[in-house]
């Protein structure tokens, strides 16, 4: 990892050290036991695991810790709706399948820390009665399973999991699986199936995982990023980590920044810094100037491009984005500059779509495909004013109308594009009209 | 009852429904419909064709209506601009890569898509690009693929699954480069394949030999009963001028639900091979033409003199029973005969039919097996096991190894096996144990006291209680069982038939029946009743056509003892004359009394004789026999199954190029896993 925070001197308005969750996210110390302890890993998790499971529950609730995985959905919230006491086995399911385009935070928890989330497992899943753990990681990602498995077997050596972890009485077993490659099995329903052995396809719901899940039974499944935080929040108290970032938008959160920029890097920093010094300071600027910026896709490949001038003052954080019409999403920040030609770039992301659609219900099957090839010639200047609105239409009758969020994934961007650059899309057109 | 009743609206119209269904089947309630693909009543959930979208107050998408549950004050629209739009949305996308080949497919005028298109359609394509196209697959003998018109909502796949119970259907890829396929391009290795074409709503999946033969508006549709097994299931005809093109299942809830197995759906090319359509009489050892005036003379001779039995062959309906019974009475007791397969029976009706309605068989957690296969004698029963098996029960097998579509527990091969300790200590522990005992072992017992010690076996085991009888008898032939209720059997219940004294006989007169070429009948003067050439008409020295199920009407008893009427499709063929008739005329010439003139004046004597066959789709009603002896006591028999294999079990089929082809390409070929193995 060559990723070094610059101008270190400036940081006054940055995340404060000590107030960082994952402190070796870039490497430079030991990822495993001894490090992690270091760290504070697996610090009093014996005192938490003595708690009573609704406090724990209640305690992230009150942290207003959403989701990282990208819909921003309360994970406290989320772990309320497991079914008590119902002599069922339940799951705890994570989801490492991190394939959204432009993510990579979930590597950096994994390759650098992965303590935190072997940590983070035991206590979602000793809050939500569940005695089996399952990490479903994506197959990709060799390096880090071998890390993962690694800092397991230590875990286990160490009796932190396994029977009676960490002396609190509580029979915890943590699984690695990994997955073979398919973006879609990040879906959570997909992931489930995929982890029992079926083809990766999303499941229709109702019914949801926390009543029928993985094997039928109540299963909660999260985000890595969400596991991992979860034994800072415990130990440090949620008002601390309500302390950082603004109401409902609490804490800190991974930020992979990509594309044209000068340093691209993942970063640690507060939920709602604004994605003007996310880039400016951590990433040493657009290539080209800041007013070289054509776009920046914040949150994933998924989410809708925001143009420059709402770049210039949005706040990273769920509901500024969604209120300036994209989202968090996984917050994988996509930077675009003008030396791009913008139709191209989700060209790119409409090929990924079609060819990762898993093909089982009609408007993404063959609503990915038709965008992805109208996506073609709109890159080629072949399209007209009046298909270019076909475009639109054919985007509004994916989004909303499939099994699960890939349709609409696999829409915004395209409407993203032609919201902000329509009149771009349509000189290409008249250009290429004349030079015929 | 009203805890499970909710209130909901839908288009603003308010209606207590089953909380339990879903909104579509709300909808249905209401009177709304839903337009669909992928939904299927007897198949699983699947939601993938979202065709069924539904607006649904203060959701913020359209939901898809199949697989959405009710809740309590829902408020369902249907008709909105937004509903119609999101619908013409979906079928837009069908549309796109679908060939729109409508003029050559076979679909044409029965296609879900089509008939779709009409509400949801654009009248102009907005697809520029170029279409997908699809490799067809090899599904066999029966089933033509074209790919290309395939939607993806999965039925097939489903329908394998869950019903056949062979994963051999599945979609590969993924995207838009998803196919349904078999795997490994062969035919599907079951005997319910056919109704993968009545559950494609598209023109992928099509009957190959029905391919460009008709289209649906040019059929004469009659309503009939599949006579090549003992289930009766309900089948629908489908004829032009005089012949028929096609067999598809009619939907009967009590029996094949909307199934039919392949060998009903597909002989009917058989129907039309080998026909005896004119008389003919033996001279020097030769069967040549004769006429009816002729051969009719000539029988009506012998009938004078020599002393008949008659032989009921396994698709004779039971008005030409009853005909038979009521000529032979003329000549005495004892000489009718339906049992030539040897088939042992008390003398209730609960000793020879099925006693558990077919659909309470998937209710049964403990099924034995005795003799008897059901996949390949009667495939709608062994997809009701299947269900059974489905619901966890345990299935048990005696007589040969089969192999089944699921798992079973095979104990032996002769009858005391039951007797086996695991099974003894799983029927104890059973609340609906149910044994099933087939002509295996059935036409192989000699002694009556083991048929009795079976009825007390199941009374030990809790079978047989005063409220149900889960003893039942199966054996594949549609006549059997409606025949042994009006009582066509000579009086020696367990005696096979191979004993019936040759001497006593001089003249055998054949139903039907190829058992009339055994050589006990060597010395006897032979005449032959029947539509097919086979052994029976060879060996003869009359043979006299007569017409086939689907030339005439007929009432058949299936085997759970439910009377359903097969009616006429078209005229015999050739100079065939419907046996009744040709008993009536020589009654006249014998002078014996016959006065039906008519054969509804037949049916309703045989109704007056008879009262409970004329309840049409209802099951006689029983009371359970009480022949219980007190030790039990088995012999020792080998099981001999009376259907080997399931394509070519009867004269017709046997006749049928289609069936024929199944045999080469199902049964002879080997799978790519055999070779491969």
């Amino acid at each position: 990892m060559s990723l070094v925070l610059k101008k270190v001197g400036e940081v006054q308005k940055m995340l404060n050290e000590k107030d960082k969750v994952f402190k070796n996210l870039h490497g430079f110390q030991e990822p495993f036991l001894e490090g992690a302890l270091k760290r504070g890993s697996w610090s009093n998790t014996k005192e938490i695991l003595s708690k009573d499971q609704n406090d724990i529950i209640e305690l992230v609730k009150s942290s207003q810790l959403r989701g990282r995985g990208g819909a921003g959905f309360s994970t406290g919230l989320k772990w309320s709706f497991m079914p008590k006491n119902t002599g069922k086995q339940h799951y705890l399911v994570v989801n490492a399948d991190e394939s959204e385009p432009g993510t990579c935070k979930d590597r950096e928890i994994i390759r650098n820390d992965p303590h935190t989330l072997v940590e983070g497992c035991l206590i979602a899943s000793y809050a939500i009665q569940a005695t089996k753990c399952y990490i479903y990681i994506r197959g990709e990602y060799h390096y880090e399973y071998v890390q993962l498995e690694k800092a397991i077997e230590e875990a286990y050596e160490r009796g932190f999991i396994g029977k009676n972890a960490c002396g609190s009485g509580f029979d915890f077993d943590l699984y690695v699986h990994r997955g073979a490659g398919a973006y879609i099995c990040g879906e959570e329903t997909a992931l489930l199936e995929s982890l029992e052995g079926k083809k990766g396809q999303p499941r229709l719901k109702p019914p949801f995982p926390a009543g029928v899940g993985l094997y039928g039974m109540p299963t909660t499944i999260n985000n890595v990023e969400s596991i991992a935080v979860v034994p800072t929040i415990l130990k440090r108290g949620p008002d601390w980590f309500k302390s950082i970032g603004a109401e409902n938008n609490t804490g800190t959160k991974i930020f992979c920044i990509s594309g044209n920029v000068n340093k691209p890097c993942t970063i640690e920093e507060e939920m709602g810094i604004p994605l003007k010094e996310l880039v400016e300071k951590h990433c040493d600027g657009v290539e080209g100037g800041w007013d070289n910026l054509k776009a920046i896709v914040p949150g994933g490949s998924s989410t809708p491009m925001l143009p420059k001038n709402i770049c210039e003052s949005v706040l990273m954080n769920f509901d500024d984005l969604k209120a300036n019409g994209s989202g968090l999403g996984t917050a994988g920040v996509i930077v675009v500059n003008k030396n791009n030609d913008i139709a191209e770039v989700i060209e790119r992301f409409a090929h990924f779509y079609k060819h990762e659609s898993c093909g089982q219900c009609t408007p993404c099957r063959e609503g990915t495909g038709w965008m992805h090839r109208m996506m073609q010639r709109l890159v080629r200047g072949e399209i007209s004013p009046e298909q270019i609105e076909l475009l639109e239409n054919v985007t509004k009758q994916v989004e909303g109308h499939t099994i699960c969020a890939l349709g609409d994934a696999a829409a915004w961007p395209i409407q993203g594009l032609i919201k902000n650059f329509k009149s771009e899309l349509i000189s290409k057109y008249n250009k290429k009209l004349k030079a015929s | 009852m009203s805890d499970d009743l909710i209130n909901i609206k839908v288009n603003q119209k308010e209606i207590q429904v089953d909380k339990n269904l879903t909104v579509m089947q709300a909808c249905e309630i209401a009177g709304e419909e839903i337009p669909r693909f992928c939904y299927h009543d007897k198949l699983s959930i699947a939601g993938n064709c979202r065709m069924c979208l539904v607006e649904i107050e203060k959701a913020p998408k359209l939901v898809s209506s199949c697989t959405m549950p009710l809740m309590e004050g829902m408020s369902i629209i249907t008709n909105s601009e937004k509903v119609n739009a999101g619908r013409k949305g979906v079928m837009e996308f069908l549309l796109i890569n679908h060939p729109l080949d409508c003029p050559i497919c076979d679909q044409g005028g029965e296609c879900d898509l089509q008939d779709q298109a009409m509400y949801y359609g654009f009248d102009k394509s907005r697809y520029k690009e170029n279409k997908r196209a699809v490799d067809n697959k090899n599904m066999g003998p029966l089933v033509n693929t074209i790919m290309t018109r395939c939607i993806h909502c999965t039925r097939c796949v489903r329908f394998a699954t869950e019903v056949a119970g062979v994963p051999e259907l599945g979609m590969l890829g993924r995207g838009e480069n998803a196919e349904i396929t078999t795997y490994l391009e062969q035919s599907i290795t079951s005997e319910l394949s056919g109704n993968v074409i009545d559950l494609c709503p598209v023109g992928a999946l099509t009957s190959k030999p029905y391919q460009f033969k008709a289209r649906p508006w040019e059929l004469k549709r009659t309503d009939s009963i599949d006579i090549f097994d003992s289930v009766g299931s309900n089948i629908r005809v489908d004829s032009r001028a005089e012949e028929i093109l096609r067999v598809t299942p009619r939907t009967n809830e009590y029996i094949n639900e909307e199934w039919i197995s392949d060998k009903v759906r597909f002989n009917y090319d058989g129907y039309y091979q080998q026909r005896i359509d004119t008389p003919y009489i033996k001279e020097n050892q030769k069967l040549s033409i004769s006429n009816w005036e002729e051969s009719l003379k000539v029988l009506k001779d012998k009938l004078k003199t020599l002393k008949p039995l008659a032989l009921i062959g396994e698709h004779v309906d039971l008005e030409t029973g009853y005909a038979i019974k009521k000529f032979m009475s003329n000549y005495g007791k004892d000489n009718v005969e339906c049992r030539t397969d040897n088939h042992a029976i008390l003398e209730s009706l609960d000793s020879y039919r099925f006693n558990t309605p077919l659909n309470d068989i998937e209710n049964s957690d403990l099924i034995i097996l005795l003799g008897t296969n059901p996949k390949i004698e009667t495939p709608i029963i062994n997809h009701k096991i299947f269900k059974a098996y489905n619901n966890d029960a345990k299935v048990f097998n005696i007589g040969e190894n089969i192999s089944l579509n699921y798992k079973t527990e095979y104990l032996g091969e002769s009858l005391s096996s039951l007797n086996n300790e695991n099974l003894i200590k799983a029927l104890k522990k059973s609340t609906n144990p149910l044994i099933i005992i087939g002509s295996a072992f059935l036409n192989k017992i000699k002694n009556i006291k083991t048929l009795k010690s079976i009825f007390s076996y199941a009374d030990k085991y809790k079978v047989i209680t005063k409220e149900k009888n889960n003893l039942n008898f199966l054996n594949p032939y549609a006549s059997r069982v409606g025949q042994l209720i009006i009582g066509n059997t000579t009086n020696n219940l367990c005696e096979p038939f191979s004993n019936l004294k040759k001497d006593n006989f001089e003249l055998v007169l054949s139903f039907g029946s190829e058992h009339i070429a055994n050589e006990q009948f060597n010395n006897c003067f032979k005449v032959y009743f029947g539509h097919h050439g086979d052994d029976g008409a060879m060996g003869s020295d009359i043979v006299l056509p007569t017409p086939l199920y689907t030339e005439k009407n007929g009432t058949f008893v299936n085997i759970e003892g439910r009377p359903q009427e097969a009616k006429k499709c078209h005229n015999p063929i050739g100079s065939a004359k419907e046996e009744w008739s040709i008993l009536k005329k020589l009654s006249d010439e014998l002078s014996f009394d016959f006065t039906p003139n008519t054969f509804d004046q037949l049916r309703s004597e045989l109704f007056d004789k008879y009262p409970i066959l004329s309840d049409y789709h209802e099951i006689i009603a029983v009371e359970n026999s009480t022949s219980i002896t007190p030790d039990i006591e088995f012999e020792d028999c080998k099981a001999e199954y009376p259907v080997s294999n399931f394509y070519m079990s009867d004269v017709i089929s046997k006749n049928s190029v289609t069936m024929a082809k199944c045999v080469e390409e199902i049964i002879s070929t080997p799978s790519l896993l055999e070779k491969s193995a």
